[in-house]
């Protein structure tokens, strides 16, 4: 061990004391980039022969950027990349393995991070990303209306939510208002309960869909009965503002993000601030926390760079848990390292917290460059499904024939080539 | 004999000109043909050994991807409301300019046409404040009339209409000047000659501007067809395709196939659809000013 550390020391900070100086070219996103602007100064002075060349790329912009420059080859040396977009840069070839320098690496090791989390960076046994932060969703809940519904703790069961559902909806008996709010412009809840029931969305080596499964089935089944009885609203446009939406008591309940607690913090009026809480997701067999989605984004080094010692310098500076905690108290992101939670920010604020413990239990997606595509028409499957249009069966064998089209071309990949 | 001698000299003073037109422009569109019947995507971004030739296949998928028609109906709906009130509003400026009531002519060509050479992502960003449903000046403007506030960018049904105003405004002022033009060349003796036969204004204006302006108006029209077909920098920079996909237009579908998903075989056989849309509109409407003109 003492061994491993004298040999990193030695390693990339010390081994040009020739003063020449070596760029490295660093690309982040949106409020990321802006912040990771202000731990850059402090890496360049432990570092005195690194500088780091930052560049900040809009989120609506990113993957286009990415893509378009690995087309060019002109991928810079390290970049931020989503968890979801492995599959696609693994493919190209475009990433390094970073097994071999987490191996020799004195601060950093999988038993550091969530599991779920470090898990949606391996791809064919090898590791293509050090988490940087790390994203779930969990309940959003009004703790007055629940209680008043009897429920004294979130469900912790599909039974127990849809019970308190059931209850809230008998309490509003009369009124427009609703238990749930699952906006079908979001297809996160869908592919959780789709997690949770065990459902593995596509077969055959990841080539063909399998959202026909009994697993899916029963999820997408589930699904519908918050719209089929009158659980939640159907249609988007009847909440304008899910702020307000939860305010008003319209709904009670919202699977969500992280970024929605500064948003909640702001915008609910000053006497419902102490009547929101979150908590992790009700699971269907008893086992809670339910899983959640495994997503944040991820440290990546290019396959192709020239200073690779540099670059991982840089990724182990910003795992740094101390720094991990710095970033979040900047962004409001989610530290990927377990003992940054430690943290005084985050051991005070409960409404964190949930999110934390809702981490011990997340999944990642399939791993096939298509799986965003798919996942924006099933999306629109859940709108037709909230409409009550056509039968559950029914629009999953039409989803599955859906993702075999998407698929086509990696079936070929796989089976014939 | 020599090589000068074989070759037309018309030939030789063209070469430069065909050479570079055959290398930028023919080379790629060519390029951009064969790519159309392949199905070079992410997979033969990885290894080009992964693209395969499939004929027609991209042609078929696109007219059976609802995607496709929610992008022609957006596109249509950009063109026939937002291409003639932009050759209206042209037509209106010019006039107004080259009245002879009028004065500082120059300033206001300057002020007409300032739009079209300003740089849209900078004017875009005036325009969302403009558009801004709470603090815009639009809105502002509308409440003094007593109408109720409305969400411009981010309400399905009024997201396109905003764009069409954004456009027009950006775009009248290059169609203006070739009006002005057009103008400019009938003969100020037919006007005289009419006035002395007691035609008034709005009779000069229908007998004599109006016929007078004819090819000058084809050819404002066609361009301002092919213009208002690729549609595409409006709607990326204001409302990337939506709310609901009301205003993703033909080329920015084309620009999230190509080089957000990195579909580029789809994405080329989409702007060979587009390109028979625009000959074929370009055809029709010079025909029918032909048997107009007739």
């Amino acid at each position: 061990m003492v061994i491993v550390a004298a040999l990193a020391l030695a390693g990339p900070g010390c081994s040009r004391g020739g003063g020449e100086k070596v760029t490295i070219r660093f690309w982040a996103m949106g409020a990321e980039g802006e912040n990771v602007k202000n731990l850059l100064p402090e890496f360049e002075r432990r570092h005195p022969d690194v500088r780091v060349e930052l560049q900040v790329i809009p989120w609506t912009a990113a993957h286009e950027k990415l893509l378009t420059a690995f087309a060019g080859s002109s991928l810079p040396d390290a970049w931020q990349l989503g968890n979801t977009w492995v599959p696609e840069f693994h493919l190209l070839d475009a990433v390094e393995d970073l097994r071999p320098w987490e191996e020799r690496s004195p601060t950093i090791d999988s038993a550091f991070y969530f599991t779920g989390v470090w898990e949606t960076n391996l791809l064919d046994g090898k590791l293509w990303g050090i988490p940087w932060y790390v994203d779930t969703r969990v309940l959003f809940y009004r703790t007055d209306l629940l209680e008043a519904a009897g429920a004294t703790r979130p469900p912790a069961t599909w039974d127990e939510w849809l019970e308190v559902c059931r209850n809230l909806k008998r309490l509003h008996a009369g009124r427009d208002a609703y238990a749930m709010f699952l906006p079908t412009n979001e297809f996160a809840p869908l592919l959780i309960l789709g997690l949770q029931s065990g459902a593995t969305f596509l077969r055959d080596k990841d080539t063909r869909g399998d959202f026909s499964s009994p697993e899916f089935t029963r999820a997408f089944t589930f699904y519908t009965r918050f719209f089929e009885e009158g659980l939640a609203p159907v249609g988007v446009t009847r909440v304008a503002n899910i702020y307000q939406g939860l305010a008003e008591g319209f709904f009670a309940m919202y699977i969500t993000g992280p970024w929605n607690i500064g948003e909640f913090s702001r915008r609910m009026p000053d006497s419902l601030q102490d009547r929101w809480a979150t908590a992790p997701l009700p699971g269907p067999d008893g086992q809670y926390p339910g899983a959640s989605i495994a997503g944040g984004s991820s440290l990546a080094m290019s396959r192709i760079s020239k200073h690779k010692p540099q670059v991982w310098a840089l990724i182990e500076y910003l795992s740094d848990p101390a720094r991990q905690a710095e970033f979040y108290r900047a962004t409001g992101n989610l530290p990927a390292r377990r003992e940054a939670w430690q943290d005084s920010s985050f051991q005070n604020n409960a409404r964190v917290r949930a999110f934390y413990e809702q981490f011990a239990n997340v999944r990642p997606q399939p791993k096939i460059p298509e799986w965003e595509r798919i996942m924006i028409r099933l999306q629109d499957f859940a709108e037709v499904t909230s409409r009550r249009e056509r039968s559950v069966g029914d629009i999953l064998q039409e989803m599955d024939r859906e993702t075999d089209r998407i698929l086509e071309k990696r079936r070929w990949m796989v089976h014939e080539r | 004999m020599n090589v000068r001698a074989l070759i037309p000299p018309a030939v030789l003073f063209l070469a430069p000109a065909l050479t570079a037109i055959g290398i930028f422009f023919f080379l790629p569109v060519g390029a951009a043909l064969v790519l159309s019947f392949t199905d070079f995507d992410i997979y033969a971004l990885a290894s080009f050994d992964n693209t395969r030739f499939v004929g027609f296949r991209n042609y078929v998928q696109l007219f059976q991807d609802p995607l496709f028609w929610i992008a022609l109906r957006n596109t249509v709906y950009f063109l026939v409301v937002g291409g003639p009130l932009s050759i209206a509003v042209s037509l209106g400026a010019a006039l107004l300019v080259h009245s002879r009531l009028a004065r500082w002519k120059p300033l206001f060509r300057f002020v007409y046409f300032a739009p079209v050479v300003t740089t849209l992502v900078a004017v875009a960003i005036v325009w969302r404040f403009i558009y801004h449903p709470r603090f815009g000046l639009l809105n502002y403007v509308l409440s003094l009339a007593g109408i109720e506030p409305i969400d411009w960018l981010g309400d399905p049904s009024w997201a396109m209409p905003a764009i069409i105003l954004l456009a027009v405004w950006k775009n009248f002022g290059y169609n203006m000047i070739i009006f002005i033009a057009g103008l400019q060349n009938i003969p100020d003796s037919l006007y005289e000659a009419a006035s002395i036969d007691g035609a008034g204004g709005w009779q000069q204006f229908w007998r004599i501007t109006v016929p007078m302006l004819a090819p000058t108006t084809l050819f404002i029209t066609i361009i301002t067809m092919i213009g208002y077909f690729q549609l595409f920098a409006e709607p990326y920079v204001m409302t990337q395709g939506g709310p609901m996909k009301s205003t993703l237009s033909i080329v920015l579908l084309m620009y999230e196939q190509g080089f957000r998903w990195w579909n580029m075989g789809y994405a080329a056989a989409l702007a060979f659809v587009l390109f028979a849309f625009i000959l074929a509109g370009s055809l029709l409407q010079s025909r029918l000013q032909r048997r107009v003109g007739e």
